[in-house]
């Protein structure tokens, strides 16, 4: 049984309909990815699944529970956590504050002091700031934060938006082999990202969204080997 | 130099009174980007039901008067927060996804109603507070006699800062209401209710401006239903100078607004008192637009 489970997810802004029915399922202990061009909906089927954003049909299931009428603020508790698009880092308050705010519904402080200790372990560049206003972070360091945070509520599926979104390629490459330490720590992880062959290299399976439907579904290797992948997502 | 400390005591005490309303005014735009409009009526609806429980009920016959004040001070707090409370649900919840214009005329509605349930049930004329309630003790300090009850202002609007401070700095739920004033959405993410947290800024924020109504009734022993327009004004313009939805601003902003005034009272004249406050709102404005701590880091991209 799959960890989570999206079956015909269609959800509108307004009058008009971004996500055409989205069927996509993450088995634990994958990475998968969803690729696409702007627009194609990835990020709102993230939001949707972290519950900002309200599908008007379909069905979504987390470890066998529907997701649907979970309000958005309870569904980090279930063990989905996410880092959105953008960061979202809180510009204002410091990068502890960042991290703990991250384990808000985590009731276990001492178990939390372990995690914090685990994020400072694979960023140690946030362990040296920790006590600087997230705001003043550089780009790179504001999304290992997100990603950090994002680790604080001992997710079993994480959810990245875009993690390499603005960063030098070093650092992409950096922050990939990060997602793989996670991944290897047992955290599912559901990766949306235009940087499509790192993201097909991390992963094991992948997704290819389009004007918000789903086109392709396959392997990672599969995917990065097709023809029309290459031509669309990989300049070749 | 004595009339001078005479002023800043006297500034300072109507500065805490406009700080604690300001906060009021600063923590609401903070979480919902709303001027709630109808907070200087609930500054009245303080002052109000303040004398009826210390009066009418008699708490001041029963108990000793510093315990009874002390009493009644916790219990407008509460009452009025339960009003706050409730107000957020009735006017502000329904419109939250409604754009800020229709919340803005609720607001508006909301302090209209609020400020002719007052003059309904208590009548327009102006109300005094018993004399014997007002602490008559004077306290000397550097050699100038100073009442009791401009001290005991001024104690009690800092305690209360303090404590909001505290709690808004150094706890968790005081960690999440920051988070929703920066972003309620990646706040939603981390789990925290962000409704929980808007009821409870509608808890905190008219509790002290009530509590800042009792006050005012204590320390200049006269009420009227439209006092909540002119001390809600003071109080917004406080929150703006400090920087709007900044804590520490609004303080600060309280604080310096009652200091101004009572300076210019006391050297300039009673008349210019507003003149000279609003010159300076101004004057800071096209200096510092955002007011004078409201400056948020920027986020990079």
């Amino acid at each position: 049984m799959a960890l989570l489970t999206l079956s015909g997810i269609r959800v509108r802004y307004g009058s008009v309909e971004v996500l055409h029915g989205i069927d996509l399922r993450v088995e634990e202990g994958e990475i998968v990815t969803i690729l696409g061009a702007n627009g194609a909906g990835k990020s709102t089927t993230l939001l949707s699944i972290s519950g900002l954003v309200r599908p008007f049909a379909g069905e979504m299931t987390f470890g066998g529970t529907s997701l649907l009428r979970v309000a958005s603020h309870e569904v980090v508790g279930l063990g989905i956590a996410q880092s959105p698009e953008g960061r979202r880092v809180f510009g204002a308050m410091s990068v502890l504050e960042n991290l703990r705010l991250g384990a808000f519904c985590i009731r276990d402080t001492a178990r939390s002091e372990q995690t914090l200790q685990w994020i400072f372990d694979l960023f140690p560049r946030l362990d040296e700031r920790k006590h600087q206003l997230a705001g003043t972070l550089s780009g790179g360091e504001q999304q290992m934060l997100a990603i950090g945070r994002a680790l604080m509520a001992e997710p079993r599926l994480l959810l990245l938006d875009e993690p390499s979104l603005g960063l030098a390629p070093l650092l992409v490459r950096s922050i990939f082999e990060t997602v793989r330490a996670i991944n290897k720590r047992g955290v599912t992880v559901l990766l949306v990202e235009q940087n499509a062959r790192a993201a097909l290299k991390l992963a094991t399976r992948g997704y290819v969204l389009e004007l918000g439907r789903v086109v392709m579904e396959d392997r990672a290797e599969a995917l990065l080997a097709d023809a029309s992948v290459r031509e669309a997502y990989l300049g070749g | 130099m004595e009339q001078f400390l005479q002023q800043l005591l006297n500034g300072l005490a109507v500065g805490g009174i406009y700080a604690l309303v300001a906060l009021g005014y600063t923590m609401v735009y903070g979480v919902l980007k709303l001027i709630n409009f109808a907070h200087g009526d609930l500054f009245t609806i303080g002052a109000y039901l303040g004398l009826t429980l210390l009066a009418s009920c008699n708490l001041a016959g029963l108990l000793p008067i510093p315990l009874a004040m002390l009493a009644v001070f916790v219990m407008v707090a509460l009452l009025v927060a339960l009003i706050g409370f409730l107000l957020e649900r009735a006017a502000y919840r329904p419109l939250r996804d409604a754009g800020r214009l229709s919340a803005v005329v609720s607001a508006l509605g909301a302090s209209i109603f609020f400020q002719n349930a007052v003059m309904l049930v208590y009548g327009a004329r102006v109300y005094v507070y018993p004399d014997f309630l007002r602490p008559d003790f004077t306290v000397s300090l550097m050699g100038v006699n100073v009442p009791g009850v401009r001290l005991l202002v001024i104690v009690a609007s800092i305690v209360l800062m303090l404590g909001l401070w505290a709690f808004i700095q150094r706890t968790r739920i005081g960690a999440a209401v920051r988070a929703v004033a920066i972003d309620p959405a990646a706040a939603r993410l981390m789990g925290i209710n962000v409704d929980k947290i808007i009821s409870l800024v509608f808890l905190i924020g008219p509790g002290l401006g009530g509590a800042a109504g009792l006050m005012v009734g204590i320390y200049y022993g006269q009420i009227d239903f439209t006092m909540g327009w002119s001390y809600g004004l003071k109080a917004f313009t406080a929150a703006i100078l400090g920087g709007i939805g900044n804590i520490p601003g609004a303080m600060l902003g309280g604080l310096l607004l009652g200091v101004i005034e009572a300076l210019a009272a006391g050297y300039v004249a009673m008349a210019w008192k507003d003149a000279i406050a609003f010159l300076v709102l101004i004057l800071i404005l096209i200096i510092r637009p955002t007011g004078i701590l409201g400056e948020r880091t920027a986020d990079k991209l």
